[in-house]
């Protein structure tokens, strides 16, 4: 996988897709304080343009190429050995994409309710900042650069939980953020320790591209996997992987609706994609050793977030557990090591920030209709506003991963692509898609089906401006639920030259496809 | 050697006067303040601080002439083997030089219109300054021994300045009686050491172990100077477990004096500790560095721990420089793996580099405390900073900044700082202490959100009028872009430092 270019291009796409929400918050806070209504444009204005490159190079990728492409490399800090060195393949490729589309729909499409005009100034430079940081985790291939991102976005989006979120937001924001960078801090000590080791053993200079480090250099086993904790320490509180999910449902419940959608978009696919990219990448043999213990945390996030999910009086809570079960099969299936288990985990990182989203959008509507979250005191709102209860279901269906909606792409082929090797957390895991059903169908009972009481009854329908937000992600939904093809293709060369390099460093054999029962005992 | 010399032997050392200059000017500076200060009225409009700044800018700039010269040519010594002519005192010699320029203007918005306006806090500034660069320059440990107490002789005084509070008099006298008991057992080391060494001179002290046979030293005396200039210097340093008087005169002293202290203060005795150590005492690094790993792990454990517990700022940050100290004996401990050799590894420079942006950052922060706090008449409480962005956006942001650096967040010069000593402990396979360092740096984070939250998130509780003064402005905002471009950009440092590691003996 060396980083050969897909288009030799004269165009920094990948640097832009940083600089432009960079730049862009920055013009919006050197703004004139008198002229609040122009923030709101520039951020748009930023956005769009970025989710516009990513979409050019979605269309761009080359599939035939399966390691990295746009590539674009400068020195940085050349005396310790960093470099600028931005680059996507088939597995950050569709986050970069979720994470161009997910920003301009958030900041045009989500009122922040400040009561105040001044305060949409830092609201959408942080957004803005927010975005830059998450676009240059997805693409970096520089460890010190990729720290540099994902420790940054965990500024703007704690203004965003402490300044516009709920009554409990400085609890959450303050949890959100020491969670985090105490997984940081084992992973700045690891990233630090596999450059000198790797100088030491073989490579012979300090270099933090990774590219470098995965071809050059030599870990001894035990080595390795020390290694491979530290970084793995810092994405299983991010993804979050039971038992390190504690800030996950109060961030996302306290979090203002932009900040829910952002933080479960794409936030939580850093640690996932992390594990792919600087695990499994980096320490094949570590990840192949350890991985019985993630299949086990996975499968008991699946189950353990689908029990606590049905158990939540609040909406956007049960929301917020449902992440943690659905990350969990997403880990689930990067740690079966099958070429289509890794696949439908990396479609499903982007269909659990589709749908997931989505919820996180509608949950905030109903909140911004009735002024709460509670089941309880929501029902019969289908019989009120049908087509909002409609584009609900849709959503809530493809969460929960009917067929034909884009959650049964992934949650297949996660199962099925994990049978091979991972049989027994399978047929776990496989009760958690029942269980989804459960708390999702039963929550939508509650809230939507009977007469709904007298506060209930004046529900306002979806309007036309909500509904132009919550129609691209409906598209997405269909789109990806019945023609996957396009993203299969793209994901897929990226995802067997992982598998191999996973085969290569280790005693793992690649299943090979066989007609069922041939090889079973 | 000694005994024998008589007064005809003695022929005067040559003196390097344009090496010197850095010195010379702000001691000087400080000469004129005192005595045309004394016999003309009052100056105008900050007169006093603009000098002051000025004296320490033009010495800044005469020590990078000095740097070019060094390292065109080659470390050596000055007067005699008293001072050391190398990059190491140079840099060090900047950072205070800063740092002062930047206290001064702070201390002109703190000063001006009040009754302790006047040339004396200004020229006690100066001396200190030139104390703290001769504690980084010194080559023999009497002369270190010196800039210490001119240092602190300094610090006293200025931290009892404020007359109209009895707790600044009693931070003074605090910092008095326990800055003189460090100072009994710094001299008492070098006592020591000079009984069993035969020289005070650094050179002849590595000199006499590199020379003697292991039999003829008297390894009990070393080791027991050794431990006692470890407790001296561990003192200034504000170490735990001899930090106890920190937040009291950090506290006590006026927020100004504070800035002072934080900055100037800690790069004279945290240079200091590295010359004893790294550069004097390489042969007994094995003894002396697990002392300094436990003094780091507690002062990071202990001072991030009790910062988080405080309800005013400048405890709140007292603690959290004994945290910073934590990590700066990171630095002193990951040099001492391989110190003396050739090979020396990055720990030295990652603490000079270190202590070159936290004095910058700890100036803009208290010069922000300094304003805030003046505005509810000298108290420091962190409600007083309750909803400040809504009341000064702009100080807010700037504290943000600052706050967000000594967090160690990507982007600042805080990041910098950090990496530079984790990575050096962790070359070394420090890998305890680093991790400890990053962890005690994250229970630290806590305490920097608190004040954040205060500013940001909290509706402001008074509207008392903050007044930002213009030269404080000044300060403040070179802080920040200093924070902000070392931390985008910082190859150009790291470069320029990366000849420190060659000290002259």
């Amino acid at each position: 996988m060396v980083a050969a270019t897909g288009s030799a291009l004269a165009f920094p796409l990948l640097s832009m897709l940083v600089f432009i929400p960079a730049v862009g918050a920055l013009a919006v806070t050197l703004m004139p304080r008198r002229r609040p209504e122009y923030a709101k444009l520039t951020a748009a204005v930023a956005s769009v343009a970025t989710g516009a490159l990513t979409v050019w190079a979605t269309q761009a990728f080359d599939t035939a190429d399966d390691g990295f492409q746009f590539v674009s490399r400068h020195p940085w800090i050349e005396a310790w050995g960093i470099s600028w060195h931005l680059g996507v393949d088939g597995i950050s490729l569709f986050l970069v994409l979720l994470t161009g589309l997910l920003f301009p729909l958030a900041i045009l499409g989500i009122d922040p309710h400040n009561d105040d005009p001044a305060r949409d100034k830092p609201y959408f430079a942080w957004l803005l900042l927010l975005e830059a940081g998450v676009m240059g985790s997805f693409i970096s291939l520089d460890l010190f650069l990729f720290f540099v991102f994902f420790e940054i976005v965990l500024v703007p989006m704690y203004f965003l939980i402490g300044g516009w979120g709920y009554e409990g937001r400085v609890y959450a924001a303050t949890k959100f953020f020491l969670y985090t960078m105490v997984g940081s801090a084992f992973m700045l000590v690891s990233i630090l320790a596999t450059v000198f080791i790797a100088r030491n053993n073989g490579l012979g200079y300090v270099t933090f591209d990774l590219v470098e480090l995965a071809n050059e250099a030599e870990f001894a086993a035990s080595t390795g996997r020390w290694l491979f904790f530290g970084f793995a320490v810092a994405f299983a509180v991010k993804v979050p992987v039971f038992p390190l999910h504690t800030w996950l449902p109060d961030a996302h419940t306290q979090a203002p609706t932009a900040g829910s959608v952002v933080l479960a978009g794409v936030m939580l696919k850093l640690g996932t994609y992390g594990m792919l990219r600087f695990g499994l990448y980096l320490f094949p043999e570590a990840a192949y050793w350890s991985r019985y213990l993630w299949l086990t945390l996975a499968t008991i996030g699946i189950i353990y977030g689908a029990i606590a999910a049905t158990m939540q009086k609040d909406l956007k809570r049960l929301v917020a557990y449902s992440s943690v079960a659905h990350l969990g099969f997403i880990v689930l299936g990067t740690f079966a090591f099958t070429t289509q288990a890794i696949t439908g985990s990396v479609i499903q990182m982007v269909n659990h920030g589709v749908s997931t989203g989505a919820l996180f959008l509608m949950v905030g509507m109903i909140y911004e209709r009735r002024h709460t979250r509670q089941i309880a005191e929501l029902n019969g709102i289908q019989k009120v506003a049908p087509i909002f209860a409609a584009a609900f279901m849709v959503v809530m269906l493809s969460s929960i991963g009917v067929p034909g909606l884009n959650g049964f792409v992934g949650e297949f082929l996660v199962l099925i692509g994990s049978f091979a090797t991972a049989r027994w957390w399978v047929v776990i895991a496989a009760t958690g898609v029942i269980l989804a059903a459960l708390y999702l169908l039963w929550a939508y009972q509650r809230v939507f089906h009977g007469e709904p009481d007298e506060e209930n009854a004046t529900f306002r329908e979806l309007r036309w401006g909500e509904a132009m937000v919550i129609l691209p992600f409906l598209a997405a939904i269909f789109f990806a639920g019945l023609y996957p093809k396009p993203m299969l293709d793209r994901i897929e060369p990226a995802v067997d030259a992982l598998v191999e390099r996973v085969a290569e460093h280790t005693d793992f054999e690649i299943p090979t496809p066989t007609i069922a029962g041939e090889d079973d005992r | 050697m000694i005994a024998q010399s008589t007064i005809a032997d003695y022929v005067a050392p040559g003196v390097d006067w344009f090496a010197l200059s850095p010195y010379l000017v702000p001691a000087a500076g400080a000469l004129v303040l005192m005595v045309v200060g004394a016999l003309t009225p009052t100056w105008p409009r900050g007169l006093y601080a603009a000098f002051t700044a000025a004296c320490a800018v033009g010495a800044g700039v005469l020590s990078l002439f000095v740097w070019d010269d060094i390292t065109d040519g080659a470390p050596g010594t000055l007067v005699a083997g008293a001072l050391s002519h190398d990059t190491f005192a140079h840099l060090v010699a900047l950072t205070v030089l800063v740092a002062t320029a930047l206290v001064a203007l702070v201390t002109d918005g703190t000063l001006r219109g009040t009754s302790g306006d006047g040339p004396e806090m200004y020229a006690l500034m100066l001396v200190a300054a030139v104390g703290a660069m001769v504690m980084g320059a010194a080559n023999d440990l009497i002369v270190l021994f010196l800039g210490l107490e001119t240092l602190s002789l300094a610090l006293y005084v200025m931290a009892a300045s404020d007359r109209r509070r009895t707790a600044s008099g009693e931070a003074g006298l605090k910092y008095f009686v326990l800055g003189g008991f460090a100072s009994a057992f710094l001299l008492y080391g070098i006592a020591l050491l000079y009984g069993a060494a035969r020289s005070t001179n650094i050179g002849e002290i590595v000199e006499y172990f590199q020379t003697s046979v292991p039999t003829e030293r008297n390894d009990a005396l070393v080791l027991a100077g050794v431990a006692l200039l470890v407790v001296g210097l561990g003192f200034k340093v504000a170490a735990v477990p001899f930090h106890v008087w920190s937040p009291d005169v950090y506290q006590g002293a006026p927020s100004n004096v504070t800035a002072f202290m934080a900055s100037v203060g800690k790069a004279g005795a945290v240079a200091a500790m590295a010359r004893v150590l790294i550069v004097a005492l390489p042969f007994h690094r094995d003894d002396w560095r697990p002392v300094i790993w436990v003094l780091a792990v507690a002062s990071l454990v202990v001072g991030s721990l009790l910062a988080v517990v405080q309800t005013d700022v400048k405890r709140m940050l007292a603690y959290s420089s004994v945290s910073h100290a934590g990590f700066l004996l990171v630095g002193i401990e990951a040099a001492g793996h391989r110190a003396g050799e050739d090979a020396a590894g990055s720990g030295l420079q990652s603490v000079l580099v270190y202590l070159a942006l936290y004095g910058v950052l700890v100036v803009g922060s208290f010069g922000v405390i300094t304003v805030v706090s003046a505005a509810r008449g000298g108290s420091s409480d962190l409600a007083s900073f309750d909803g400040l962005a809504q009341r000064r956006p702009v100080l807010a942001l700037a504290m943000t900044v600052f706050l967000l650096a000594q967090a160690g967040v990507p982007l600042t010069s805080g990041f910098v700082a950090k990496w530079g000593v984790i990575q050096a402990a962790v070359d070394e396979r420090s890998y305890a202490v680093a991790i400890i360092a990053m962890v005690a740096a994250v229970i630290a984070a806590f305490l920097y959100l608190r004040i954040m939250v205060s500013m940001w998130l909290k509706p402001a509780d008074n509207d008392d009028a903050v007044a930002v003064p213009g030269l404080t402005a000044v300060a403040v905002g070179i802080a920040v872009a200093v924070t902000i471009a070392v931390g985008v950009y910082p190859q150009w440092l790291l470069d320029a430092t990366d000849v420190v590691s060659q000290y002259a003996r």
